[in-house]
Order: structure tokens, then C-alpha cells, then sequence
């Protein structure tokens, strides 16, 4: 007994990696399922895209790459799947050159299910270098950014984006976040020319984005697999983030599982020892 | 000379951008000069891309401690580029649907590699959760305690185990984590506006070394 705290201590960690990997495939492999209860700052997402008129322009900002793909893919997919849903129009740029590839793939996969067709419903316009540049030129004169889309048609030939001058016609932006693009969306496009922005992130940045929610200057915030899971429960679907809820589950409580076994460890080897 | 022409330059630059920002009439001066940073932005990466390639040369020439992977970075490199223009060349655009070649070195190689990489990520947070979340003094007993809170709350196992626990977490991000935040973010606006005025008026010269 004097010793076993102490051995706990010094447990080989490839034990907690083994406990940790069948946390995250035991779930997944047994098809568990949990109810999923969207939180307020997400329903508010919804909400306001749902109150949109018909017809309404959402220009999406694809800020993040394969790294952050599990969490905020989903949340690409719901959005998507939403706004086509309410015959709403998309217009896709990316900040992140290596996440162009990412939205381009769940446009188009969204698209073909809901049955638009690409330049009147939807386009994709690319990645600029600039980020702030960019986003104030928006602000100005839509097409001083973006005159063409990534393959190389006018802007004006495409009827999704005729009428688009600045961010006038856009109904909201929606910024995917994993990284701090969402700041430059705030300081530049919101405080600036007042266009509704709607941010969805992974949940290591979600905080960052708190007291811009707070002061209204978000309209609201989906972070992470948690959000991602609640959009896909009020759009009404089950999807990759649904099902990750309870992989995420899991490792969450055998996360505060190690702490507590590591916080007990100590205080009792170190009162044996 | 050297010195002085780049602080001038950046002395009135700085000078007319806050002006534009405030006097409309000159607020198409700033247009430009966002169209010239976009401009200088993409030639950046052309630069970064030099000094990339020169390095990992360099590397390979000498045959430096792990120069084999700067080898690997290189053949990557240009067999990324060459795909990227035969896509180009073929479909119009280096990542359209029907561009498959790089398309699918993206989705089932760059994907892949990079979700890995981040993956790993749970393992050491596991393992430092277990030998370093330790409650040694008040702050850290707070921390674990509200880490627990909105660990729980993030996720539905929170709401199962009670239903005011997804509350208790919101409201630890929208006060505690909330204040907190908005202290940083204000110490660093400062913090940046102190800096801006320095490099304008010249007493910061470091960029120009």
C-alpha cells in the first residue's frame, strides 16, 4: 500500500494511451448514441439564418485546414445544408489556402444533394493573399477582391454574384474559424460596415470569440464538435459531428478520470512517502 | 540613406492610412494601398517559398543532420506543383472536382497526414492531464475544478449526468473566461497601438533589420 500511490505515479503512459484510444473507438465501434441538446449561442445561428428572407446571399469564409477538418467540416455540411434547404444562395471565399480544397468538397457534395446548380445558386471564388486587405476591399468594392471566380469567370457572368457590390447584399458572413481570421471578420467587416458575422471555430479558439458574442458584434457562435453537433441536430440530420458526441464524451470523462486518478496519486503518495 | 528613406516612407504611410480612415474624401488612398499590401501579400509567399527551397538545398548539398527529409520536402514540393499545373492545365483549376491527381493526394495524403499530426494531440493532453493538472495552491484547484465544469458541460454526457451542468459551464465561459479574455484582448489592442505609433513615429527600427 505505502508504495502503490506512488506507483500509480509513475504509471507507464502507454496505459493511459491504450484506456485513451479504446475511449475514442469503443464508441464509435458500438454505435452509441446520445441526445444532443443545442446551446443557446448555436440555436441563435440558426435562428437568424432561418429568419432570412428567400432568396438571401451568405458569403462563407473557409479559415481552416485539414488539421481542424473533424471539428468544423461538420459545420461546413450543416450550414450548407441549411441555407440550400431555405433556397438561399452561397458564396464561398477561403482565407486559408489549404482549406480551399475542403469547402470546394462540401459545396459541391451539399449542392448535388440539394440540386443547385453552380453560378446561380452557388460559387466558389477562392483564396486571396491579404486576409484584412481583403476583407476591407469586400467592404468597398466587392469585386476590387474578388473579380473572378477560382476558374476564372467574371463575377458578373455569374447570376449568384451579379448583384453583389459590397456587403450590402450579403445577408451574413459566416467565418470557420481555426485560427484568428474571426478577429480580422469582427474588426474589419462588422465594425466597419456593420454586416451580420456568424463564426463557427474549434473549441480551443470558441473562447476567443465570447466577448464579441457578449457585445453583439457576433450574431453567434458555434464552437466546436459540440456546436457542429448541434447545428446538425436543428437542421434535423445525423452526421459525423452527432456521432462524435459520444467518442467526445468518453474521453472527456476519462480525461477528468486521469486528472482526479493523478491528483490522488499525489496527495496520497506524498503523504506516504 | 538606408535607414532614413524606409522610415519616411513608413512615417507618411502610417500618417496618410490614419487620415483615411477618418476623412472619407481620401478614403479611396486607402483602397490603393490595400490593393498594393494584397499585392506584396501573395509575393510573400512567393519569397517564403524561395527561402524554403534555398534552405532545404542547402541542407541536401551539405548533407546536414536529417537531410533526407529535406529531400522528401523537395520532391514533394515540386511533384505538388507539377500536379498542380497538369490539373490546372486539364481542368481549369488545380483543385475542380475532376482535377483527381491532386485532388486525391489531397484527400487521401495531405488530409490524413495533417489530422494525424493533430490527433496526437489527445494523447499528450491525456498524459499531461494525468502528471501535470495538479491542484497545488487555490488558482489550480480553481482552474481543475472549472476545466471539469465545462468539460462536462461541452459534451451530452454533461446533460445526462444533470441538466444544470451544460448551465454551470455556460456560465463559466460567459463570466469568469469572458472577463478574462476581454482584460488580454484589451492589453493587447493597447499594447498594439503603442507599438503602431512607435514604428510610425520611428523610435521601433527593428523591422529593419
Amino acid at each position: 500500500m505505502n508504495t502503490f500511490w506512488i506507483r500509480v505515479q509513475q504509471m507507464d503512459r502507454r496505459i493511459l494511451y491504450i484506456v485513451l484510444a479504446l475511449g475514442v473507438l469503443v464508441p464509435i465501434l458500438a454505435r452509441w448514441k446520445m441526445d444532443i441538446h443545442p446551446s443557446p449561442e448555436v440555436k441563435k445561428a440558426y435562428d437568424f439564418i432561418e429568419a432570412q428572407p428567400e432568396g438571401s446571399t451568405f458569403l462563407i469564409s473557409i479559415d481552416y485546414d485539414a488539421a481542424s477538418m473533424p471539428e468544423v467540416q461538420p459545420m461546413l455540411h450543416a450550414i450548407l445544408r441549411h441555407i440550400f434547404r431555405k433556397n438561399d444562395r452561397v458564396l464561398m471565399i477561403a482565407h486559408w489556402p489549404l482549406g480551399v480544397p475542403l469547402g470546394q468538397l462540401a459545396l459541391e457534395e451539399e449542392a448535388r444533394r440539394a440540386g443547385k446548380v453552380y453560378g446561380k445558386d452557388y460559387a466558389f471564388l477562392g483564396f486571396r493573399p491579404g486576409l484584412a486587405a481583403v476583407i476591407v476591399n469586400m467592404g468597398k468594392d466587392f469585386r476590387s477582391a474578388f473579380s473572378e471566380d477560382y476558374k476564372g469567370t467574371p463575377l458578373d457572368s455569374l447570376p449568384v454574384a451579379r448583384g453583389i457590390r459590397n456587403y450590402d447584399q450579403i445577408a451574413a458572413v459566416i467565418g470557420l474559424e481555426a485560427g484568428s481570421v474571426g478577429d480580422a471578420w469582427v474588426q474589419y467587416a462588422q465594425a466597419r460596415y456593420g454586416v451580420h458575422v456568424i463564426l463557427g471555430s474549434t473549441a480551443v479558439v470558441a473562447p476567443d470569440y465570447y466577448p464579441y458574442l457578449q457585445a453583439n458584434q457576433i450574431v453567434a457562435l458555434i464552437g466546436g464538435l459540440k456546436g457542429a453537433a448541434d447545428y446538425e441536430r436543428l437542421v434535423g440530420y445525423v452526421g459525423t459531428a452527432s456521432t462524435g458526441m459520444t467518442t467526445q464524451s468518453v474521453v472527456h470523462l476519462l480525461l477528468i478520470g486521469f486528472i482526479l486518478l493523478g491528483n490522488l496519486a499525489y496527495a496520497l503518495g506524498r503523504r506516504q512517502s | 540613406m538606408q535607414r532614413e528613406v524606409p522610415l519616411f516612407i513608413t512615417f507618411i504611410t502610417g500618417i496618410l492610412l490614419i487620415i483615411a480612415f477618418f476623412v472619407p474624401p481620401v478614403s479611396k488612398l486607402e483602397e490603393t494601398f490595400l490593393d498594393w499590401y494584397s499585392i506584396v501579400a501573395g509575393i510573400t509567399l512567393i519569397l517564403g517559398l524561395d527561402s524554403l527551397i534555398i534552405h532545404h538545398l542547402r541542407k541536401i548539398q551539405w548533407k546536414k543532420e536529417g537531410w533526407v527529409h529535406s529531400l522528401a520536402l523537395i520532391l514533394s514540393l515540386n511533384l505538388t506543383l507539377l500536379w498542380g499545373f497538369w490539373s490546372w492545365w486539364k481542368s481549369g483549376s488545380p483543385f475542380a472536382p475532376s482535377a483527381s491527381f491532386l485532388l486525391y493526394f489531397y484527400t487521401y495524403v495531405f488530409i490524413p497526414l495533417q489530422a494525424t499530426m493533430f490527433a496526437l494531440l489527445a494523447f499528450f493532453i491525456a498524459s499531461a492531464a494525468f502528471r501535470a493538472f495538479r491542484a497545488r495552491s487555490l488558482e489550480a484547484t480553481l482552474l481543475l475544478i472549472s476545466a471539469t465544469i465545462v468539460m462536462l458541460g461541452r459534451t451530452p454526457i454533461g446533460h445526462k449526468i444533470h441538466p444544470f451542468i451544460p448551465v454551470l459551464s455556460d456560465w463559466v465561459m460567459n463570466f469568469p473566461q469572458l472577463a478574462a479574455k476581454r482584460g488580454i484582448f484589451l492589453g493587447i489592442a493597447l499594447g498594439g497601438i503603442a507599438f503602431s505609433l512607435r514604428v510610425i513615429l520611428g523610435m521601433e527600427r527593428s523591422y529593419l533589420r
